[in-house]
């Protein structure tokens, strides 16, 4: 049976949503076990058992917190050269992909990215022209090195071993190269955007800041919404970065996607595309957007969106009373 | 200052891509420089412009890519390598990095510059490989960069938002399109582009093996991704409130 590790992202110890999801793939391709490092990292290691982890190598030591990427690499580099997995499994995070190809490069290992199925540890399906193609691809390395897509899987419980076993690896002040000096967590307002069950999602079409305000309000009037952008309203400063959705953006995979002025731009598709269903507003009947959208409205977003917003107001009050 | 900034040749972002075999045609399509490496390319000429110093561009593609290393020479750039072989279609993130970071290994340099992610290829994992195999302290993905003696200073973008992380030249740093926005050169520019200096390089000339350059993944099927098929599409004639709400309560989501 293969063994499959997980590259576990985690913050103080709270394991990010997507190493739930690689855990889930990997019990299913084989023995997940899984590989947390930094401050906190123990904590870590039983929610992850909960998601499959037979095993969970752990290092707690800071220098992971305090210097970028090279500390990992290395550490990940001795461990798979000891135990020898079939395939190691990053999610496609930034730090993630700093340890990934930093690895790939000092084993001389081919990298996979933009992973979006994994069927065996040699077959692994990605993504190209923003997700309209499938390129299934044949990996002939191993281990066989992974990024994953963040919602490529759903994540489910399912109980592993959770044998823990600590590690301490000497990192060499040579690979103490990127200090991290200042870290800023944005003030993203309301549910996390990648694990949200709605997300409203706005572009240029909206025409202002406070046009695109609106969306907040309308979020707050739904189960588990988060807002969302292209990145023509992030570069308007309408929104921040981290709410950018699409190929250089987040991923997203919610039960349903609103999409407010949007044209429908393939990057930007390629981070909404597997929404469960897409309702689409724009002014413009052929804009590319109408082709993925289960209901599309052709009319003005700027007088629909204060009218929806009207109408929750008034059944959430008539709720109220009743 | 020396500052090395990788350069991509890209079929045009904005178009749809077109497939060769399983391969992504480069040749014989509109093609440019990615316009992330053409904000790499800024960024070096606005650090020559401070601190004085030297810019070369190197590039490994088709013989069509000298186009894409012309408009990174007319931004400013000093001159260019371009590594050209037919033995590199096909080369995945870690090939293209062994032969960029030999290419690079036989320049001086203070800084390397390249892409975040390319507009085609988008593994995101060049910077990171080139660093470990140039043996270099890495940033990426860079929305602010300075440098300051022999401190580079970035913030870069995370998972929960961004930070700020330093280390000491040389270095490499991957940029994305948030750094700045690319000057659009002039005609003058441009004519004087075309007579800086620009090497072209192969495999051999590099001095890179077989196998350093044997690509250990291949594409086995290309096929469409499920698609989604159009559903309802209706003006607003007054309902869309309404039709928008009733979707809302079959998903139980108000
Ligand atoms: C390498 C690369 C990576 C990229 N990555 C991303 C990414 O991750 N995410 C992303 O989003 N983009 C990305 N882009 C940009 C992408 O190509 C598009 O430019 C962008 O998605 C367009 O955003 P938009 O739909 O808001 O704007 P536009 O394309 O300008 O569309 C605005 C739409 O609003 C409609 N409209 C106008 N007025 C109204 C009105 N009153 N009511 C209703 N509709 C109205 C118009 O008809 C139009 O369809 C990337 C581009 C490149 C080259
Ligand atoms: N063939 C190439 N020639 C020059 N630079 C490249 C090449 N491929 C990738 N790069 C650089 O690496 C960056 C990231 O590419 P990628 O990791 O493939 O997304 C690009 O923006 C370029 O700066």
């Amino acid at each position: 049976m293969p063994k499959v590790w997980v590259f576990a992202e985690h913050r103080k110890g709270r394991p990010d949503a997507t190493a739930f999801e690689l855990l889930t793939r990997a019990r299913q391709l084989g023995q997940a076990e899984a590989v947390a490092f930094g401050a906190g990292a123990s904590k870590a290691a039983g929610p992850l058992a909960e998601y499959g982890a037979d095993t969970v190598y752990i290092d707690d030591n800071p220098v992971y917190d305090e210097w970028v990427g090279d500390p990992a690499a290395e550490a990940l580099r001795r461990l798979v050269a000891e135990h020898q997995p079939d395939a190691v499994l990053f999610a496609t995070l930034p730090d993630s992909r700093e340890v990934a190809g930093r690895l790939a490069a000092r084993l001389g290992l081919t990298l996979i990215s933009n992973a979006v199925d994994i069927r065996s540890v040699d077959a692994v399906r990605t993504t190209m022209f923003g997700g309209s193609l499938y390129v299934d691809c044949r990996v002939d390395d191993r281990p066989a090195l992974i990024l994953v897509r963040p919602n490529s899987f759903s994540a489910e419980p399912a109980p592993g071993q959770g044998r823990v076993v600590p590690v301490r690896v000497e990192v060499p002040v040579e690979l103490r190269l990127v200090r991290r000096v200042e870290v800023c967590e944005d003030t993203a307002r309301g549910p996390d955007l990648a694990g949200a069950a709605v997300v409203v999602a706005g572009g240029r079409g909206l025409g202002s800041r406070e046009n695109f305000e609106l969306l907040y309000e309308l979020a707050a009037l739904l189960e588990n919404a988060a807002v969302g952008a292209t990145r023509a309203a992030v570069e308007a400063g309408w929104a921040p970065p981290a709410a950018q959705v699409g190929l250089t953006g987040v991923t997203v995979r919610p039960r349903v996607y609103l999409a407010f002025g949007i044209s429908g731009a393939s990057q930007h598709v390629a981070g909404m595309r597997r929404s469960q269903t897409i309702i689409a507003v724009n002014i413009d009947p052929g804009a590319p957007v109408f082709k993925i959208a289960d209901l599309g409205i052709v009319g003005d977003a700027r007088k629909i969106l204060p009218r929806l917003i009207e109408e929750l107001r008034v059944r959430r009050a008539g709720r109220q009373e009743a | 200052m020396r500052i090395v900034v990788t350069a991509k040749y890209v079929p045009d972002p904005d178009l749809p891509g077109e497939l060769d075999g399983f391969r992504l045609r480069r040749e014989g399509v509109p093609g440019l420089l990615d316009p992330i490496d053409q904000c790499g390319v800024e960024l070096a000429v606005q650090l020559k412009e401070t601190l004085g110093g030297q810019v070369t561009l190197v590039s490994m593609g088709p013989a069509v890519a000298e186009a894409g290393l012309r408009l990174g020479l007319a931004i400013g750039a000093d001159e260019a390598v371009l590594v050209t072989d037919p033995a590199l279609a096909g080369s995945d993130a870690l090939v293209t990095a062994r032969v960029l970071a030999a290419a690079i290994g036989r320049l001086s340099f203070d800084l390397v510059i390249c892409g975040a992610q390319s507009s085609d290829g988008s593994t995101g994992t060049l910077g990171a490989m080139l660093a470990a195999l140039l043996g270099l302290p890495g940033i990426g993905p860079a929305k602010q960069v300075e440098v300051g003696g022999p401190l580079v200073r970035v913030r870069r973008q995370t998972a929960a938002g961004s930070e700020v992380v330093e280390c000491v030249l040389p270095a490499l740093v991957a940029v994305t399109s948030d750094i700045n926005v690319p000057r659009f050169p002039s005609f003058k520019a441009r004519v004087a582009a075309r007579s800086k200096p620009l090497t072209r390089l192969t495999a051999a000339d590099l001095g890179l093996s077989p196998d350093a350059l044997r690509v250990k993944q291949a594409v086995v099927a290309i096929n469409p991704a499920e698609e989604r098929t159009a559903g309802e599409i209706v003006a607003d004639d007054g309902t869309a409130v309404a039709r928008i709400l009733r979707v809302l309560e079959e998903l139980k989501v108000v």
